[in-house]
C-alpha cells in the first residue's frame, strides 16, 4: 500500500530533482553539441553546462521558470492508494513552492491573480492512467512557458499525411530563438485533437537518446534550418525530436508539436 | 568585453559579447503594461526612474529570502508592443532579454543603444552575477513581475544581437 506520505514527500523530492538536476541522457545530448559547435553558438552551451552544474552542486532551480507542474501517474491495478491523489499532489506542490523554491507562476487565465503556489483551478495537471501491476509509476514535468507558447496543434487534411514533417519544421522555424533552443520536439500524430497534444507532452518523458529513423529524419530537417542556440546561428535547433503515434477518423488527421526548451526537466519514482 | 557605462553600448556590434557590471532593471509583462499605462495617463512620474537610466532586463526571477537564486531572461518578443513607450522616454535605452525583438524596437534602438542576450534558462549562472538587490518597486505585481533595480558584477556572456546600427542577428 502506498500512504499518503509517502506520495507527497516523493512528488516533492521528484519536483526539486528535476528543478535542479537534468537526467543523463538530456545532458548527455547537450554536451555532445557543445563538442559540435564553435563561437557563439559553443559559448552558450558552455554557460548551459556550468548553468546545470552550478544549480546541482547549490540544489538551486537552474531556471527562473520553474513552470507549471505537471504529474503523470501510472497506478497499477493491484496498487493500494487510500487518499484522493489530487489533493495530495496539490498539497506536494504547495509544500515544494516552499522549500524548494519554486517561483509561484500559476495564475487565474483571465483575472491573472496568482494564487502564491503554484496550484489553483486544475493545477497541478495531473494525468492519470490504469495500468497492470500493483506499482505506482510517477513522472513529474515542470514546464516553463517559454517552450510552452510556441507549441501547436493542427487539424490536418487527411490528404496532408505526406506533409506532416513540413508543418512539424515550420513549427520550430516560426518559433524561432523564442522557446530557448536548442530544443525538444515532443510529436503526437493521429488520435483526437485532445489526445495528439497528450501524446506529444508524453513523448517528451522518454529516453531523448533513443529515436527511430522517422525521428532522425525530421530532427536532420530541423537542424537544417541553422537557428542554432538560443536563436542566434549554429548547427544544433534541436537536441530530439520524439514521435508518438495513434489511430485517427479517416477524415482527419490531428498533428500536435510540444516544444521543450534545452531544460528537459522531467524526474521519475515508482513506488 | 567588460560593458560598464551606459553610453559603451551603442559602440558595440552584433556578435559582441560582453559582461555587463553596473546596475540594471528588471521588467516583464506586468511592469511593461503598468508603464505604458502610467505614461498615458500622464503618470510618468511614478513610473520608478532607475527603468529610465539604466539597461531593462527582461526578468522574472525566483527569491529565496529575500535573495535572488535563479534568474535568466524571459522571451523579450511579448514586450514588443509595450517596449518602444518605456524606450523612447529611456536615457539608457538597452534591452538584455531573449529571443529577440520586433522592427518597432529595433528602429528606436537605431544611433541610442542595443538589445543584448542572455542564454535563456541559464538562471543559476545569471544569479551568481547579481551582486544585491538596491531596491525593489511595485511588489503588488507578484514576485516574477516586480521591478528589481540589480547591481550586477561581469554579468554575463551578453550577445549582442540587435545593434545601434539596425542589425539584428535575429529575421525581423
Amino acid at each position: 500500500m502506498v500512504s499518503r506520505r509517502e506520495f507527497v514527500d516523493t512528488l516533492i523530492e521528484l519536483l526539486r530533482k528535476a528543478e535542479t538536476e537534468l537526467g543523463e541522457d538530456v545532458l548527455e545530448l547537450i554536451r555532445d553539441a557543445e563538442k559540435r559547435e564553435e563561437g557563439t553558438a559553443k559559448l552558450i552551451l558552455q554557460s548551459i553546462l556550468k548553468n546545470v552544474e552550478l544549480a546541482k552542486e547549490n540544489s538551486i532551480p537552474m531556471c527562473q521558470d520553474t513552470g507549471i507542474p505537471i504529474i503523470f501517474l501510472d497506478v497499477g491495478r493491484d496498487a493500494e492508494l487510500k487518499f484522493d491523489i489530487y489533493e495530495a499532489s496539490r498539497e506536494a506542490v504547495s509544500r515544494a513552492t516552499k522549500l524548494i523554491p519554486l517561483r509561484p507562476n500559476a495564475v487565474h487565465p483571465l483575472t491573472r491573480e496568482n494564487s502564491g503556489d503554484n496550484t489553483g483551478l486544475n493545477v497541478p495537471i495531473v494525468h492519470c492512467r490504469i495500468v497492470e501491476g500493483d506499482e505506482v509509476t510517477i513522472a513529474v514535468m515542470p514546464k516553463g512557458a517559454g517552450s510552452e507558447n510556441v507549441s501547436k496543434q493542427m487539424m490536418l487534411l487527411p490528404g496532408d499525411s505526406e506533409r506532416v514533417v513540413d508543418f512539424i519544421v515550420d513549427v520550430v522555424r516560426e518559433a524561432g530563438g523564442k522557446p530557448c533552443p536548442p530544443v525538444f520536439v515532443g510529436v503526437g500524430i493521429g488520435g483526437t485533437f485532445d489526445e495528439s497534444t497528450i501524446l506529444a507532452k508524453r513523448a517528451l518523458l522518454r529516453d531523448v537518446r533513443k529515436m527511430n529513423r522517422f525521428e532522425k529524419e525530421i530532427l536532420n530537417r530541423i537542424n537544417m534550418l541553422g537557428i542554432g542556440p538560443m536563436g542566434l546561428g549554429g548547427k544544433t535547433t534541436a537536441l530530439s525530436v520524439l514521435v508518438e503515434i495513434a489511430h485517427c477518423h479517416t477524415a482527419s488527421l490531428p498533428l500536435a508539436v510540444n516544444v521543450q526548451c534545452w531544460a528537459n526537466r522531467r524526474a521519475f519514482a515508482v513506488l | 568585453m567588460d560593458v560598464r557605462n551606459c553610453e559603451d553600448f551603442v559602440q558595440l556590434e552584433v556578435g559582441n559579447i560582453v559582461y555587463i557590471s553596473g546596475t540594471i532593471v528588471t521588467a516583464r509583462d506586468k511592469a511593461h503594461m503598468r508603464v505604458v499605462k502610467l505614461i498615458k495617463d500622464g503618470r510618468i512620474e511614478d513610473v520608478p526612474e532607475e527603468m529610465f537610466l539604466h539597461p531593462v532586463y527582461h526578468c522574472g526571477p525566483l527569491l529565496k529570502n529575500g535573495k535572488i537564486v535563479s534568474a535568466g531572461p524571459t522571451t523579450s518578443a511579448r514586450m514588443d508592443p509595450y517596449a518602444p513607450v518605456l524606450l523612447r522616454e529611456s536615457s539608457c535605452p538597452v534591452i538584455i532579454g531573449k529571443g529577440g525583438m520586433g522592427r518597432k524596437v529595433v528602429d528606436l534602438l537605431k544611433g541610442r543603444g542595443c538589445y543584448l542576450s542572455f542564454p535563456g534558462g541559464a538562471g543559476a549562472l545569471a544569479a551568481e552575477s547579481i551582486k544585491r538587490i538596491k531596491k525593489v518597486y511595485w511588489q503588488d505585481l507578484g514576485m516574477a513581475e516586480a521591478v528589481y533595480v540589480l547591481e550586477v558584477e561581469k554579468f554575463g556572456p551578453c550577445i549582442v544581437s540587435i545593434d545601434s546600427r539596425g542589425n539584428s542577428i535575429y529575421p525581423i
